[in-house]
């Protein structure tokens, strides 16, 4: 039974690459990818054995605890990171639960993330191998330690297919999960240079961390190389009954998922609440523009898209705080105006075939347009206001304020005239609605790429002028310019706003089906 | 490939026929005068043509489908093999055919929602490719495998089907309040529709077809999932906008359903019609069932899986 499982994770991945080339470029690269990774995991591991055990411990110890973090938070962040081997799917199977356990974390193995995780983790023997007992002790962990990474996401995986039938909580954590990650490069950051004696604060981390599940495994062969074998055999035990704890947990867990169904009743709720479609006109626009914005709040892809428009400008602040001029901020808004109006340069591939009602109804190519860019503006626009209104207050700059708002005005309105026709021009594979905002699907290709890459240059030239004129209004510091800039951005980027919902709108018209057909075969 | 921009002038006679319900909507007299205004539509006389072949050529009788000549390959792969199909003004109207029979391209293409290789469809005697928007008003279209806007209530969406086909607000209350009675679907109008069981979904996407009161309805498998009391609602408002003079246009797998609701069927396998008419015609004597398996094939007259009886 466990072989049947292995060959049937194997078969998946053979069918898959089958049915695209590009799954194939896929896995060529993340192959590619995960060997460079290892390649300096192991190099980095041998340059320890010749460093001071205290240190390589540090380091290992460290490591590895991020190795097994990950192992568990990322199956939770992208739902599905691999699910081929989902076990909601053997439910209607008799398989005996011992066999079923071993198969599924065996086939963890098997796949680019468990193979790296198991080499690399081998790569600790060669650190110790000045101390045979480390040496070998090394070789056990480092298995042990593999495991854990493979049983902690599975218990984490059918643990969450429990909690996951509920649609509310994967919409919710998929959403709060991101946080933390997008603030990831500023904690880092603020970490490393908040401790300049980091050096000292480090091996504390990790002697702290050796005495729990997370680094217990790690530390094993170090405390041998040192010699306490007692210390060793106790994190020994930590680290087994971590394995065992964590083993139950998966089994009990998963006993329940193959158990019940996958879909569950939620609450009933009657009707009387139009929500946005109340604020806006109805109007093939104003219903456009509700729908979306309803979207917006509701849908995580939208909700990750916002959240991050709104915090990326905190991202770029911190680093800034610690080097002390936060004349970044300035640009707080113009950024985040950028990223939320480029977004929906995929906004029918984010309706997926949902899209068909549009087509069917017979819409109009600039009320579909309009609509979708008014509710992006309802957002966007404001989020740009506040953020250089305070940007002007923190640096007491409002003689820029003209400049930057100019600046602001003409990147939310020229933006949205751009995603207007890129839209209707282009589907990309985009996460399916209900999948994990961070899923990515197979056939990204290059020219989507070069898509993305010709947008972004196509909206500098758009903005050009505006973007000039700011560089004129900061470097002669004289209003006029700052002026200037506003009535340039507003005029000009009124008037490719609406150029672009035209010229959109004439594409939609004339390729409505044929975008249908391409969300079809992309589905 | 760049035809059909929904040509506004050439048929603005057509516009002014919106939401009604009534097929006399349209005059029989103003078509053809319209069709001779239309000059630089080419395909406008041939469906002229057409529909001039069809018995009685007074409004009324005019086909409220024709396709001619409907043709559809993927890959190389022809799905949709030259199909020809008159569906008559006041029909209830079945297609069957087994799985991958080419039922759902074939409806996706008279639909505007796929375009044909070759071929063309009129609805009402309008060009559903040349002239897209005007043929949609008339069309309410339930797709089959095909995702909603599930991120809004059952309530919205249908809203929003309303407002989509430029209703104004109070109908669109109006109907979405009625439609949502009909359906039994008032206790669940607020809930998400992507919480909504598969037979919920369906009837509303069903009602999100059917707001706008178009002339003819095409549902692609509209049965499916939906419970024996709900499929009985939906059967009698469909037979009342029948009785009405609507047409309706149904795909299914169930041929028991088709005999006892539909008065015309076509049979489609293979990317081709192999039949077509009113059900007596077509049945000739034998149940629907038999008819369809004969005409399709693939029975297996073998003893088969002896392992599996019990005994």
């Amino acid at each position: 039974m466990v072989a049947v499982l292995l060959r049937l994770k194997l078969t998946l991945l053979r069918n898959s690459l089958r049915r695209s080339p590009w799954q194939l470029v896929g896995l060529i690269i993340g192959g590619l990818y995960g060997l460079a990774v290892l390649a300096v995991a192991i190099a980095g591991l041998l340059a320890l054995s010749g460093a001071e055990v205290e240190l390589a411990k540090t380091v290992i110890v460290l490591a590895g605890s991020a190795v097994i973090l990950g192992w568990l938070v990322i199956p939770v962040l992208a739902s599905g990171v691999d699910m081929t081997l989902d076990p909601a799917r053997f439910t209607t199977f008799a398989v005996p639960m011992k066999q079923l356990l071993a198969g599924l974390a065996l086939s963890g193995f098997l796949g680019i993330p468990g193979a790296i995780t198991l080499l690399a983790s081998l790569g600790t023997v060669g650190t110790w191998w000045r101390h045979p007992l480390a040496m070998l002790a090394a070789a056990v962990c480092a298995v042990l330690a593999v495991l854990t990474c493979i049983v902690a996401s599975r218990a984490i995986t059918s643990a969450s297919t429990n909690l996951s039938s509920s649609r509310r909580f994967k919409d919710v954590s998929g959403v709060l999960l991101f946080l933390p990650l997008i603030l990831l490069a500023p904690i880092i950051s603020g970490l490393s240079r908040g401790g300049e004696n980091s050096a000292d604060v480090l091996p504390g981390i990790a002697q702290t961390l050796s005495w729990t599940p997370l680094g217990a495994v790690w530390s094993v062969p170090a405390d041998l190389a040192a010699g306490a074998p007692g210390q060793a055999a106790l994190k020994f035990l930590i680290a087994l009954a971590s394995l065992a704890v964590l083993a139950w947990l998966w089994k009990i867990s998963l006993a329940k998922a193959l158990v019940t169904p996958v879909h569950t009743a939620g609450v009933r709720r009657t009707g009387g609440k139009l929500g946005a479609f109340n604020l806006f006109p109805g109007t093939e626009v104003g219903a456009v523009a509700a729908r979306a914005t309803i979207y917006w709040f509701r849908d995580p892809r939208y909700t990750v898209s916002l959240i991050t428009a709104a915090v990326i400008p905190l991202v770029f602040t911190v680093p800034a705080l610690q080097s002390g001029s936060l004349g970044i901020l300035n640009f707080a808004g113009a950024i985040a105006v950028f990223l939320l109006v480029w977004s929906i340069s995929a906004d029918i591939s984010y309706d997926n075939t949902a899209f068909t009602l549009h087509v069917a109804s017979g819409v109009r190519g600039r009320a579909d347009r309009a609509g979708r860019a008014l509710a992006c503006g309802v957002l966007a626009v404001p989020l740009g206001i506040i953020y250089n209104l305070v940007g002007a207050a923190v640096n007491s700059a409002w003689v820029y304020l003209p400049a930057l708002l100019g600046l602001t005005f003409g990147l939310a309105l020229s933006g949205l005239g751009l995603s207007s026709v890129v839209s209707a021009w282009f589907t990309y594979n985009a996460p399916a609605p209900g999948d994990s905002p961070f899923k990515s699907r197979p056939g990204n290709n290059f020219a989507v790429l070069g898509a993305q890459l010709g947008g972004y240059v196509g909206l500098g030239v758009l903005v050009l002028p505006e973007i000039i004129l700011t560089a004129v209004a900061f470097g002669t510091g004289r209003p006029v310019f700052g002026w200037i800039c506003l009535a340039v951005g507003l005029v000009l980027g009124t008037v490719l706003l609406a150029a672009g919902i035209v010229l959109g709108g004439r594409l939609y018209d004339r390729r409505a089906p044929e975008l249908l057909a391409a969300l079809v075969k992309a589905r | 490939m760049s035809r059909g921009n929904g040509g506004t002038a050439s048929v603005a006679g057509m516009t002014d026929v919106p939401y009604s319900s009534s097929p006399s909507g349209v005059p029989g007299a103003a078509r053809p005068a319209d069709s001779g205004a239309a000059e630089s539509s080419p395909a406008a006389p041939g469906g002229a043509e057409n529909l001039s072949a069809a018995p009685g050529a007074a409004a009324d009788n005019r086909p409220a489908l024709v396709l001619r000549g409907l043709t559809k390959g993927f890959n190389g792969k022809v799905a949709v093999n030259s199909i020809d199909l008159d569906v008559p003004s006041g029909s209830f109207y079945g297609l069957v055919g087994p799985n991958g029979a080419g039922k759902t391209t074939s409806l996706s293409m008279a639909t505007g929602l796929l375009r044909p290789d070759a071929g063309s469809v009129w609805v009402h005697g309008i060009n559903v490719w040349e002239h897209q928007l005007q043929a949609k008003r008339l069309m309410g279209i339930l797709p089959d495998g095909v995702r909603l806007f599930d991120r809004l209530s059952g309530e919205q969406l249908v809203t929003y089907a309303g407002l989509l086909r430029g209703m104004d607000r109070e109908t669109v209350k109006e109907r979405v309040r009625d439609l949502l009675a009909a359906l039994d679907l008032v206790k669940d109008a607020g809930t998400l529709v992507v919480d909504y069981s598969a037979g919920m979904t369906k009837k509303i996407a069903l009602a999100s077809a059917l707001i706008h009161a178009p002339r003819v309805l095409v549902l692609d498998e509209p049965f499916e999932s939906v419970d024996p009391v709900s499929a009985a609602n939906i059967r009698d408002i469909l037979q009342s906008y029948v009785s009405s003079g609507g047409t309706v246009i149904v795909s299914s797998h169930v041929m028991d359903l088709v005999q006892r609701m539909c008065d015309h069927v076509a049979v489609i396998a293979g990317g081709n019609v192999l039949a077509a008419g009113t059900v007596d015609e077509v049945r000739s004597g034998a149940s629907l069932e038999d008819r369809f398996v004969q005409l399709v094939g693939g029975r297996h007259e073998t003893e088969g899986l002896a392992w599996l009886r019990s005994s």
